[in-house]
């Protein structure tokens, strides 16, 4: 035995799988790719703007306050994607930012870094944008224009009154649905030629890429499919008692943030349950608060709040759903 | 659902078997010396008998059994005792040995037949000659065989089950044991079930072993009611809960035996051994191992005398490659790492396994995601992803009322963890931490 080469002695099992929880969240993180490219289809660059500020506060408070090289395990990158990917074309650049690192900072680190925070980042991140900035994270650009054309004042400097611009604005379809009463096709929900936050315009491409990761076990499918179940069967219910008051199931689907909130968001391992009962469970009542708050809230889209007053009931979840253990309370075959 | 010949959760390792697979069984010349620890089974030592400057036969006693729950050992080659005293053992502490200066001249031939011939003994002569030929459970946890055939007067046992599961990824000696010795397990087989005094029995063997399946059904004795079942290839199938709920369907209650729910579980090298040892009249003094993985030179199947040193293996094996990087006795999920190539193989070591850098680059853990998987895994259900961050926590009470000691330590969460984080190691730390902390008060 030579000295450059010692044995080494650890602990068994000594095979492991291949998967890695860099090698998960990089994954998500490509996959996003698909997503990105759709919003930037719709809403040009300001898309890429918006995504890439979220994202750089996310990293540079991710690497300021975290611990060491917790930048290189992806997490970061994921949520400050997706917190962009919630937000309109139009924000100033300057907020996206702010909202990234209150995303890592308050969302994640704050908790103890990876795997400890309660809530879902992003999404907390855009909680508090919302509040912060309710005005510029309502204004709503539509799709079209050409691509290098700014969709609102992106590049605003910060805490300055944003400058008007001559962007065509308007309702999302849930405002239009909520406010107006006014519907919007289906199909333009599915391909994604609607008003609405980047990340909830195509659905399709959602759709697909959250295939490919739960084929590849990289998310629990349960939890979409949980979700989109209990929105359309209670979609369902109240259309029909009366239709023309309560939405069509499929817009209930496809409209919002419903579909990028229940793959990517609501399916976050970490503030998720653990349990494939407690997902179950976990994703019907994600589903069941979005059409609550959506139909009796005051607020037209409700996939944040759902998935963040879930969040908070994971513990419990977890709780009231563990296995039974093998050999204890009813146990089989015993004489 | 409940899987027919399976079980339920689980993990499927690659198996990385074809290393070994169709390497016949074959024999090494002796050691020079040979080190038989005190220690090789579960329950108390063994007592040494013999000193320093004695002269031994093979298959002599060096040491008696200290009790009921405990097993001789026997010299397993002729020479002179050299030391009994402190010695590397395999599970990483220094134990009392005898070792034994192997004759280089002898021609190793055994005392006539030590152990009766099977024919015409009674139920007790037949667990009384297992017990003083040393038969211990071959499968790794080396319990004691004859304590097994003796369960209490009150528990009626019905089946008697033969793991040929061998579920662990690498080892082939089950298997090639199985392949070239078949009259010889149908032979243990016939002697267990006398013991037991039971009228069937079923040995579990997975799928992906046809040949030795096919080896067993072909040599079925007809007069008495043995079956052979495959089984689904999935770890841990081997593992006695799971194998009999695979076979018979029965649940042994946490904290119990198998004996509970009527059967006695033996793995197919300790049957083959039982038959080997009435046949030759030797006691338990060799054993089948596999030697294998990426980082040794011709990876075999061999028969060794019991206490063979690592070393000596390793080089008769044509040694390690130059990127050999750890050498595990037993399999890679639940063996055991050695810092000493001098320690012998015990009675319980089913293989050697020498893992190459790029096999065992020891990684980096990651912090808990709560992906869920190690509860996906965990073929008792337990919740290992709680129970890890107890464990991280020192919450050792709380580790307790959370089923910690259904845990078999089989490596399944840690296996599908992504985040590498080592539970198992968690799990036995806590209740090395508990039972200090009990005998304290």
């Amino acid at each position: 035995m030579s000295s450059s080469n010692p044995l080494v002695v650890t602990a068994s099992p000594h095979l492991s799988t291949p998967d890695s929880t860099p090698r998960i969240m990089w994954t998500v993180v490509a996959s996003l790719g698909p997503v990105l490219a759709a919003a930037s289809y719709f809403f040009g660059v300001s898309a890429l703007l918006v995504v890439a500020a979220a994202t750089l506060g996310a990293l540079v408070t991710e690497f300021w306050f975290g611990k060491g090289r917790t930048l290189l395990d992806g997490s970061a990158m994921i949520t400050g994607i997706l917190l962009g990917l919630t937000l309109p074309a139009g924000l100033p650049i300057w907020m996206a930012f702010v909202g990234g690192a209150f995303a890592i900072g308050f969302g994640k680190l704050i908790f103890g870094g990876l795997g400890q925070n309660v809530f879902n980042p992003a999404l907390l991140g855009r909680a508090f944008l919302q509040a912060a900035f309710p005005v510029a994270l309502t204004t709503w650009p539509k799709p079209g224009g050409t691509w290098w054309e700014l969709r609102g004042d992106n590049l605003a400097l910060p805490l300055m009154s944003a400058g008007a611009t001559d962007a065509i604005t308007g309702a999302t379809p849930l405002g239009l649905m909520k406010f107006e009463h006014a519907g919007t096709p289906v199909s333009d929900l599915f391909f994604g030629t609607t008003g609405g936050s980047l990340g909830e315009t195509s659905a399709l491409v959602i759709l697909l890429c959250g295939t490919y990761l739960a084929l590849k076990n990289y998310l629990n499918w349960r939890i979409p499919v949980s979700v989109f179940a209990a929105v359309a069967i209670l979609a369902e219910m109240l259309h029909l008692l009366d239709a023309p008051r309560f939405p069509a199931p499929a817009f209930m689907l496809f409209s919002g943030g419903l579909v990028l909130g229940a793959t990517y968001m609501a399916t976050d391992m970490v503030t998720s349950p653990v349990t494939n009962l407690g997902s179950w469970i976990f994703g019907a009542g994600i589903g069941v608060l979005v059409v609550v708050i959506r139909i009796w809230g005051g607020l037209a889209e409700g996939v944040m709040y759902g998935i963040l007053l879930m969040n908070a009931m994971v513990p419990f979840i977890n709780r009231v759903t563990q296995p039974r253990v093998f050999g204890t309370g009813r146990v089989t075959g015993v004489r | 659902m409940i899987p027919r010949f399976s079980f339920r959760h689980g993990v499927h390792p690659p198996d990385l078997k074809a290393l070994t697979r169709s390497a016949a069984i074959r024999r090494l010349p002796y050691p020079e010396e040979v080190i038989l620890p005190l220690r090789q089974h579960t329950g108390k030592p063994a007592k040494a008998i013999v000193k320093p400057g004695d002269r031994v036969e093979r298959g002599d006693t060096v040491a008696e059994a200290d009790g009921w729950m405990s097993s001789p050992v026997h010299a397993s080659a002729a020479g002179r005792v050299d030391a009994v005293g402190l010695w590397p053992h395999p599970d990483g502490s220094f134990a009392p040995a005898v070792r034994i200066a192997v004759e280089p001249y002898s021609p190793q031939a055994p005392r006539p037949r030590i152990v009766p011939d099977w024919k015409g003994l009674t139920r007790e002569q037949l667990i009384e000659a297992i017990r003083k030929a040393g038969v211990v459970g071959l499968g790794g946890a080396a319990f004691p065989t004859h304590v097994k055939l003796s369960p209490p007067k009150d528990q009626a046992i019905d089946v008697l089950i033969i793991n040929g599961c061998e579920c662990e990824p690498y080892l082939t000696t089950d298997h090639r044991t199985m392949v070239e010795y078949p009259q010889r397990v149908h032979l243990g087989v016939r002697i267990m079930m006398q013991c037991l005094g039971v009228r069937r029995a079923v040995i579990g063997i997975e799928r992906n072993k046809p040949d030795a399946i096919a080896a067993l059904r072909s040599s079925l004795p007809g007069d008495i009611d043995v079956a052979v079942q495959p089984l689904t290839v999935k770890y841990p199938q081997g593992a006695e809960k799971m194998l009999i709920r695979a076979l018979v369907g029965r649940e042994v209650p946490s904290g119990k035996l198998p004996l509970h729910v009527g059967t006695v579980v033996q793995n197919i090298a300790s049957v083959a051994t039982i038959a080997e040892v009435f046949e030759t009249g030797l006691p338990l003094i060799e054993r089948i191992v596999t030697v294998t993985g990426r980082g040794i030179r011709r990876p075999s199947n061999l028969i060794v005398p019991v206490g063979t040193p690592l070393r000596y293996l390793l080089d008769a094996c044509g040694g390690m490659t130059p990127d050999a990087r750890e050498v595990v006795f037993g399999g890679p999920m639940m063996g055991v790492a050695q810092a000493n190539l001098d320690v012998p193989l015990l009675k319980g070591t089913t293989g050697v396994v020498v893992l190459t850098e790029s096999d065992c680059k020891a990684e980096e853990s990651y912090p808990c995601i709560r992906c869920g998987r190690c509860l996906d895994a965990c073929p008792v259900f337990l919740n290992p992803q709680l129970l890890g961050s107890l464990a991280l926590a020192g919450r050792y009470d709380e580790m307790t009322a959370n089923h910690l000691a259904d845990c078999m330590l089989c490596g399944c969460c840690s296996y599908a963890c992504p985040s590498n984080i080592p539970l198992p190691q968690l799990f036995q730390a806590a209740r090395v931490a508990i039972r200090q902390r009990q005998s304290a008060a």
